[in-house]
């Protein structure tokens, strides 16, 4: 089969690679119809995430058909249409069944601090992910969905991380109606925590970014009020200006451990791995947001550590709240969201890379060319 | 006012912001948010039919972290280790928990390595590794390199710079170093 493979930082390339076996009874093999890039594969593009392996194959957010079945497997069969979640999980582990499925304790041997997660490096279990013609897919019977008949496979392939990611980004901000929500990063996950803190009631949302064809698409998609940070000396104090003085309620951190806006934090986590990541937008959260606040969390970051303000954040009283997203917990309100045209997540994409030219659209991503805010990746796209 | 006990104003009312906004207000209620409260129990086990799932053979001794009382029953299978990078990673995973420093710095140190054991080992098969088509670098031509960064105002346009570098500064080194090598090789030779 062909799949996308790394081969060090900044280099990746497709090859054909043995068509993954059954190795658990519960496991399921699912052709990958339509797959995406996330920003958080980039940090494995980039060489940050510690256990990254030469030979891999990235890709956490597809959609496909069943292939083949394991003998333990009761709820699927070959040829449904399936959507599976980034988190690979067991569904009865002390986590699972208290519906933290990112947190899955059965999943992952390399680290008891984070859980499964699909082409994720062995820091997250030493998965393959779907940025392949095919994938195999363990507890077959607890993560993935059969889609429904009537969602598009750009919203579902959508469904499996970038969506459920933002949405549950808002959901940490524990907001209440009138809330001003600032959030850090216009990216997918960005916009979509932005549009949710609308349906949760807010009643400002602000997105700040350095990227001005995100900003637009801030205002357009999210309907946001929007800032770019390059044209401020400081955009902490003009989040403070723009509040009266106060600070947002609660602030949402959906860029992560490349964040620019400061160069040393930048060069020595991105460039230099010193650092768990570069917390310069978690940092302006942590700022921007009011005493007695809530910061979340959603830009990922790597296990080792950042330079974060914790003495900031102890002396505001803030809360902090973030974890991986357990997705497949946020899909039957986000359905009903899509099916009522609050949400339509296809929106936000912008490029469908075949995956024979997957060099490209890692380089387009990750230099943000071309207007890229998420692109899709094809197998078999001719 | 914040300098008095006033929430300051917002720009719009509700009814604007329902009129405006598709959904407004749809999730409210924190009752229809499905991560509230944190902690649900799960009654249907979101389809498992185990109490603890049966375990995958392991076909090779699989590394785990000394954090975990035993091997996960399911694990990932991808790229076995191999080489200096393997030891070296078998090393961190065997002396230090996730806790050190020291765990991740060895396995980033593995990291490198690999990537140059993989190259190196590329060099003797049909497909060498190639640095301009898999850096995908081609792009900035065909996908508006120039004109998505200049005049931009983008913060990140400085240590783009430094990208290169970081890719091919390696490979200068280690070609410069094979020249070299080969040759003080054959000058020893001819004397």
């Amino acid at each position: 089969m062909r799949a996308m493979v790394y081969r060090g930082p900044y280099k990746v390339r497709v090859e054909e690679k043995d068509m993954p076996p059954i190795e658990h009874p519960n496991d399921a093999i699912v052709r990958v119809t339509l797959g995406a890039i996330c920003g958080s594969d980039l940090h494995l593009y980039h060489g940050m995430m510690p256990d990254t392996r030469v030979g891999m194959t990235f890709g956490h957010e597809f959609i496909g058909v069943v292939e083949e079945v394991g003998s333990g497997v009761a709820n699927l069969s070959r040829g449904d249409r399936v959507m599976v979640p980034f988190n690979i999980f067991c569904g009865t582990c002390w986590f699972c069944a208290r519906s933290l499925y990112s947190n899955c304790h059965n999943v992952n041997p390399n680290a008891t601090a984070v859980g499964g997660i699909y082409g994720y490096s062995h820091t997250c279990g030493g998965y393959d992910g779907g940025q392949s013609e095919f994938v195999r897919v363990p507890f077959a019977d607890v993560g993935p969905t059969i889609i429904p008949e009537w969602m598009d496979d750009e919203d579902a392939v959508l469904l499996t991380d970038a969506l459920p990611t933002g949405y549950f980004g808002a959901q940490l901000g524990d907001i209440v109606e009138g809330d001003v929500v600032v959030v850090f990063g216009a990216g997918p996950v960005g916009l979509f925590a932005a549009k949710s803190a609308w349906l949760m009631g807010a009643g400002r949302v602000v997105v700040i970014d350095h990227l001005e064809y995100r900003l637009e698409k801030a205002r357009t998609f999210a309907h946001a009020e929007t800032y770019n940070f390059t044209e401020y000396d400081d955009i902490v104090v003009h989040m403070k200006k723009i509040t009266d003085h106060l600070g947002a309620d609660v602030a949402i951190d959906a860029v992560g451990a490349e964040a620019d806006g400061n160069l040393t934090q930048h060069i020595t986590a991105a460039k230099l791995k010193l650092q768990g990541g570069s917390p310069v937008a978690l940092n302006w959260a942590i700022d921007s947001v009011r005493k007695g606040g809530t910061v979340s969390v959603m830009g990922a970051y790597g296990p080792m550590f950042s330079a974060v303000k914790f003495g900031d954040a102890l002396n505001k009283g803030l809360t902090l709240r973030m974890n991986q997203c357990p997705v497949k917990r946020q899909w039957p309100r986000l359905f009903e969201h899509i099916r009522n045209g609050y949400l339509k997540p296809s929106e936000i994409i912008t490029h469908r890379i075949p995956l024979e030219h997957i060099a490209e659209g890692y380089h387009i991503f990750s230099a943000k060319l071309d207007g890229c805010i998420k692109p899709l990746v094809v197998p078999n796209a001719g | 006012m914040t300098y008095t006990s006033d929430k300051p104003p917002l720009p719009e009312t509700t009814e604007q912001l329902r009129a405006r906004i598709p959904g407004w207000g749809a999730d409210l209620d924190p009752k229809d948010r499905p991560s509230v409260p944190k902690l649900r129990w799960q009654e249907d086990r979101t389809g498992a039919h185990w109490d603890f799932p049966e375990r995958q053979p392991e076909r090779w001794p699989r590394e785990r972290s000394i954090e975990h009382a035993f091997l996960t029953p399911v694990f990932g299978t991808s790229c076995p280790p191999r080489g200096v990078s393997g030891a070296l990673r078998r090393f961190s995973y065997r002396r230090f928990s996730e806790g050190r420093a020291a765990h991740w710095l060895l396995l980033l140190a593995a990291d490198r390595v690999d990537a140059w054991e993989n190259h190196l080992r590329s060099f003797a098969t049909a497909r060498p590794d190639n640095p301009i088509t898999e850096t995908g670098v081609l792009s900035e031509f065909s996908r508006h390199g120039f004109s998505s960064r200049f005049g931009k105002k983008r913060a990140d346009a400085g240590h783009h710079l430094l990208d290169p570098v970081i890719v091919a500064g390696p490979w200068v080194l280690a070609g410069g170093l094979a020249y070299s090598g080969v040759r003080a090789a054959l000058r020893r030779r001819r004397r």
